[in-house]
C-alpha cells in the first residue's frame, strides 16, 4: 500500500495533442472568461487536499492530519479541507477539479523567486519581464483580449503586449464626478493618460457602488469581481490576489481562515456570474508548497510542491483529482522533507487553459511558457 | 533655458517648490549639490539603535518559531508543550515595537525629501536604496531598514561603488534579508563541531551571493555561473549578525556585545581558497569577500548594468544607447566613482530633451506634489505613507530583492492612476486655502506647463480643484 502510485488521468496532463482530437484551433471562444488567483506565500497544499489515503501522511502529521480526515473525503485518497464547503459542493457537480504533487520548475524555497517564475512563466527567476496571462491575451481574439488585475498595477503576470487593466477598490473617498469629467479633458490628446484613464473609469463603473468595494472577505472579492467581468466590455482575463498563505506558526487557524476566504470567493464567483459561470474557468495556484512535517511551533516552512485548483461551470474532466502521487516516504520526499513534484505547473496550466479557450495546445504552451516548452 | 531650469528641478529632482527659486545654471546647481550633499537627517537623531532594535527582536526571536531554533537543542531544556504554545500577545507586541521603528524611520525620509535643497542627492538616495532593495515583509527587516538607509546608504552615495557595495551587502538588514546570516561553511570549525556532537549537518545559503551577482553588481545572465554562484557564497561565510541571525549561529553570538550589529564570526567560514569568476582568491576569512567584492564592483559587467539602471532610472525606459555607453565608460575609467558618473549624467545631452518620457513613480509624484504645496504633515508623515501604500509603491517594501521597478507599466495602471486622482483631491483641498494653483503652476512646471493645463486650471470651479488638476495634468505625472 505504501508503495501504490496514485494516478488518475483524465487526459488533461502530460497528453499533449493527442488528447485534443478534432477540435478546432482557429476561431477561440470569445465569450470565455479566465480568473487566475494567485495565491501569495506557499499554501500548504497537504492541508488544503490532504492525501488521507497514505498511511505515511497521518504518520508525519500526527494530530494534525487527524483535522484532516474530519474535512470533506473527496475520494479514496484524497480529503478536501473543512473550510472548503463551496469546492467540494463544485467538485460533486464535477465543476471542480484538482492537481497535487505540482510545481514549476523552480527548486528553491524563495517565495520571491518562486512567485516571479510563477507568474513570468519562466524558468529562472527574473529572466523574463513579462507574464503567461499577459501573453495568453495575445492567443485569444482581439475583442475578447481585455485583461484586468484586482491591484492597484498590473502584476508581472499580466504584463505583455497588450495593456491590461487595474482595478483596487479604495478606502478613500471617490473624487467627485466634474473633476473626472475635467479630466477627461485634460488627457483628450495624451494617448496614454487617455487610455488609462478610460479604462480607469469603466472599471470603477463596473465595479458597481462604494458599498460594495469594501472587500470584506471573499464573498466580496468575489462578487465585486464577476461585476467587472459582465456584459460584452467585462473583463475576459483576470488576476486576483489572495495572501496569508505563509503559514510558518500556528498553521491551523491561519489556514482555514485563509482557504475559507478563498472558497467564498470561489462560491461568490459562480453565484455572481450566474449563467456566464458555464464560460469561466477559475486556476488557483501557489508558489510552491510546504515541508511534510510540521515545525515546533504548529506551522509548516516552505517546501516544493503543492495543489493547484480549477473551477468552472463547464469543465472538463470535472470531479477529477489528477496525482502521480510521489508518496509520503522519507525516502520518496524531495531533499528528505518536502512533496515531490510530479506534474509540472506549466503543463497543468498551458493544458487548461488550451482547453478552455479552444486553442491549440502545442502553440498554447509555446506561447504561455516558451522555456519550458 | 528656463526649460533647462524645469528639468533640473523635476527630472533631476524631487519637483520644484514655490519657495526656491529657478536656477540660473542648471548644471551648476545639479553639481553643487554633490558637494553640499549632507548624509546625516536631522530626525535620524532619534532613531533607535541597533542594539535596541536587536533587543526588541529578540524577544520575538527567541521564541521557537523557526524549527532550527526550536530544534534538539531548545528540545533538550524545554517541554514539547512550552514550545508549542507562544503567547500571540506577546509575539504581537514586538510586532508593534518593531513597526513603530519602522514608521519613525519612513517619517524621517518622507521629510527629508519634502524639505531637502539637495533633492538630486534625494533622488540618488532613493535609487540606490532601492537598487540594493531590502523588504520589511521579512520582520527583521521591518525595524532594520530604516537604520539601512541611514547609515548604509545615504553616508555611501558619493564615495565609490564599491564602498557602497561592501556598506550594503555587508549591513544587518541585507544580512538578515537575503539569508547570509545563517549561512554556514559546512567545513566550517563551527559546523564541524555541530556535526561531531549533534549529528547535524550546517551549510550554505546562497541568497545572498547570487542576488549580490545577479542584481547588485554584474546583472543576470552575464559573466557567472552556479559554480561562481556557490564559490562566492562559500566566501560570503562569516557574515552574520549578532543576536538576529537564527539557528546555531544565533546561541554562540548573542551574548557578544554586538548585538544587532554586522559582524565577521571566523567560525563559520569555509575554510579555502575560492575561485569566482575565473580568479583565485587565496585570502582567508574576511579579506576573501572583501577582495571578491571589490573585485566585481569595478567588472565590466557592473559598469554596463549600473549605467543601465541609471539611465533608465532618470532619462527613459528604454535608455539612448549613447547615454548608457558613456555612463560605462565613466565608470570604468574611475573605478565606480559616483560623483564622476552623477557628473556624467548631468552633462549629457540625453538628460536635457524637452519631452517628456519618465512617467513618475508613486513616490516620486506623492513626494513632487507635497513640495510643490509646501506641505509638512504634522505630527508625522504617516498619511503619506499609506497614500504610497495604496499606489502600489509602500516605503521599504517591494517584496522582492530586486526592488521597485522603474519601468512605466509597472505604475501607469488604470487603478493606480484613479488612486492619484483621489489622493491629489486629497492633498489638495488641504491645501486649497493658501495657495493659488493659477499662479503655482507656472512656478512649478515653468515652460512645461501646457496651454492645455493652465487652461482648465484656471477653468477650475474651485481653488482645490484647481490644485487636483495641477497634480493630475500629463506634465506633472511625468517628469
Amino acid at each position: 500500500m505504501l508503495n501504490r502510485r496514485y494516478f488518475v488521468t483524465s487526459g488533461v496532463l502530460g497528453l499533449g495533442v493527442a488528447a485534443f482530437p478534432g477540435v478546432g484551433w482557429a476561431a477561440p471562444g470569445t465569450d470565455k472568461k479566465f480568473v487566475f488567483i494567485i495565491q501569495r506565500g506557499a499554501a500548504d497544499g497537504l492541508a488544503t487536499l490532504a492525501p488521507t489515503g497514505d498511511p505515511d501522511f497521518l504518520r508525519a502529521r500526527g494530530d494534525l492530519a487527524a483535522d484532516a480526515a474530519a474535512g470533506l473525503q473527496l475520494d479514496t485518497m484524497f480529503t478536501l479541507h473543512p473550510a472548503m464547503g463551496e469546492s467540494a459542493k463544485l467538485f460533486a457537480l464535477k465543476q471542480a477539479s484538482f492537481s497535487h504533487a505540482l510545481a514549476s520548475g523552480y527548486r528553491e524555497r524563495s517565495h520571491f523567486d518562486a512567485q516571479n517564475i510563477l507568474e513570468s512563466g519562466g524558468e529562472r527567476p527574473y529572466g523574463r519581464d513579462d507574464g503567461w496571462l499577459g501573453r495568453l491575451l495575445t492567443l485569444l481574439p482581439r475583442e475578447g483580449a481585455k485583461g484586468l488585475a484586482v491591484a492597484p498595477a498590473v502584476p508581472l503576470a499580466l504584463r505583455g503586449p497588450i495593456a491590461a487593466n487595474s482595478y483596487a477598490p479604495s478606502r478613500m473617498q471617490d473624487a467627485n464626478s466634474d473633476l473626472m469629467a475635467r479630466l477627461t479633458n485634460l488627457y483628450a490628446e495624451d494617448a496614454q493618460l487617455s487610455a488609462l484613464w478610460s479604462g480607469a473609469q469603466a472599471a470603477e463603473a463596473m465595479a458597481g457602488p462604494p458599498a460594495d468595494q469594501a472587500l470584506r472577505g471573499g464573498k466580496a472579492l468575489g462578487q465585486m469581481t464577476a461585476g467587472l467581468m459582465n456584459g460584452p466590455n467585462g473583463a475576459r482575463v483576470v488576476m486576483l490576489e489572495a495572501n496569508g498563505w505563509d503559514t510558518h506558526f500556528q498553521q491551523k487557524g491561519r489556514l482555514n481562515a485563509a482557504l475559507g476566504q478563498l472558497d467564498a470567493l470561489v462560491g461568490s464567483l459562480r453565484d455572481t456570474l450566474a449563467s456566464e459561470w458555464s464560460n469561466t474557468l477559475v486556476m488557483v495556484a501557489t508558489e510552491f508548497g510546504r515541508t511534510v512535517a510540521f515545525n515546533g511551533t504548529g506551522g509548516t516552512d516552505h517546501g516544493t510542491a503543492s495543489a493547484a485548483m480549477l473551477f468552472g461551470g463547464s469543465l472538463t474532466n470535472g470531479g477529477k483529482i489528477v496525482a502521480d502521487w510521489p508518496g509520503l516516504k522519507a525516502s520518496q520526499l524531495y531533499e528528505g522533507r518536502d512533496l515531490k513534484p510530479t506534474t509540472r505547473f506549466e503543463q497543468f496550466a498551458s493544458d487548461a487553459l488550451a482547453r478552455h479557450f479552444s486553442l491549440d495546445p502545442v502553440r498554447t504552451k509555446g506561447v504561455l511558457f516558451p522555456d519550458f516548452a | 533655458m528656463m526649460t533647462n531650469a524645469a528639468i533640473a528641478l523635476n527630472r533631476f529632482g524631487l519637483g520644484a517648490r514655490p519657495s526656491a527659486s529657478a536656477p540660473a545654471s542648471p548644471t551648476n546647481w545639479l553639481k553643487s549639490q554633490i558637494e553640499k550633499y549632507d548624509p546625516a537627517l536631522s530626525a535620524s537623531a532619534s532613531q533607535p539603535s541597533r542594539a535596541s532594535i536587536a533587543a526588541s527582536f529578540r524577544d520575538y526571536q527567541l521564541d521557537p518559531k523557526d524549527p532550527q531554533v526550536a530544534g534538539k537543542d531548545a528540545a533538550a531544556t524545554m517541554p514539547v508543550d512550552s514550545m508549542t504554545q507562544i503567547d500571540p500577545a506577546k509575539i504581537e507586541k514586538v510586532v508593534n515595537t518593531l513597526r513603530l521603528q519602522y514608521v519613525a524611520a519612513v517619517d524621517s525620509r518622507i521629510d527629508a525629501a519634502i524639505t531637502s535643497d539637495t533633492d538630486f542627492a534625494e533622488r540618488l538616495v532613493h535609487f540606490w536604496s532601492n537598487h540594493f532593495a531590502v523588504s520589511i515583509d521579512k520582520l527583521p527587516v521591518l525595524a532594520l531598514a530604516g537604520d539601512y538607509e541611514f547609515t548604509a546608504i545615504r553616508p555611501n552615495i558619493m564615495r565609490t561603488f564599491s564602498d557602497l557595495l561592501f556598506a550594503a551587502v555587508t549591513h544587518p538588514a541585507m544580512l538578515l534579508y537575503l539569508d547570509q546570516a545563517q549561512s554556514i561553511g559546512p567545513n566550517s570549525p563551527l559546523a564541524a563541531q555541530v556535526a561531531a556532537r549533534r549529528n547535524r549537518k550546517l551549510g550554505l545559503n546562497e541568497n545572498l551571493a547570487r542576488e549580490i551577482l545577479e542584481l547588485h553588481t554584474l546583472g543576470a545572465r552575464t559573466v557567472y555561473d552556479q559554480n561562481d554562484v556557490t564559490e562566492f557564497a562559500r566566501a560570503l561565510t562569516g557574515f552574520t549578525v549578532g543576536g538576529m541571525a537564527k539557528g546555531p549561529v544565533q546561541r554562540f553570538l548573542a551574548q557578544n556585545g554586538k548585538d544587532g550589529d554586522s559582524q565577521f564570526f571566523a567560525a563559520i567560514h569555509e575554510p579555502g581558497d575560492r575561485n569566482v569568476i575565473g580568479r583565485r582568491y587565496r585570502q582567508q576569512g574576511e579579506a576573501q569577500a572583501r577582495a571578491i567584492l571589490a573585485d566585481i564592483a569595478t567588472h565590466p559587467a557592473t559598469a554596463k548594468h549600473i549605467a543601465t539602471k541609471l539611465a533608465q532610472h532618470f532619462a527613459a525606459d528604454v535608455p539612448q544607447s549613447s547615454l548608457v555607453a558613456r555612463l560605462e565608460k565613466s565608470f570604468l575609467e574611475s573605478g565606480g566613482d559616483l560623483p564622476k558618473l552623477y557628473r556624467t549624467l548631468i552633462d549629457s545631452p540625453e538628460m536635457w530633451l524637452p519631452k517628456q518620457v519618465k512617467f513618475k513613480s508613486p513616490w516620486d509624484w506623492v513626494i513632487s506634489s507635497l513640495r510643490a504645496l509646501n506641505v509638512r504633515e504634522l505630527p508625522n508623515n504617516r498619511q503619506s505613507a499609506n497614500m504610497l501604500a495604496q499606489m502600489g509603491q509602500p516605503i521599504w517594501k517591494p517584496g522582492s530583492p530586486a526592488g521597485f521597478s522603474d519601468m512605466t507599466e509597472n505604475w501607469a495602471g488604470g487603478a493606480a492612476l484613479m488612486r492619484r486622482v483621489e489622493i491629489a483631491s486629497r492633498i489638495a483641498e488641504r491645501s486649497a486655502n493658501r495657495v493659488d494653483a493659477r499662479t503655482l503652476a507656472p512656478r512649478i512646471l515653468s515652460t512645461q506647463l501646457s496651454a492645455m493645463t493652465a487652461e482648465s486650471i484656471a477653468r477650475a470651479e474651485s481653488p482645490s480643484q484647481g490644485l487636483a488638476l495641477l497634480l493630475l495634468s500629463p506634465e506633472f505625472l511625468r517628469r
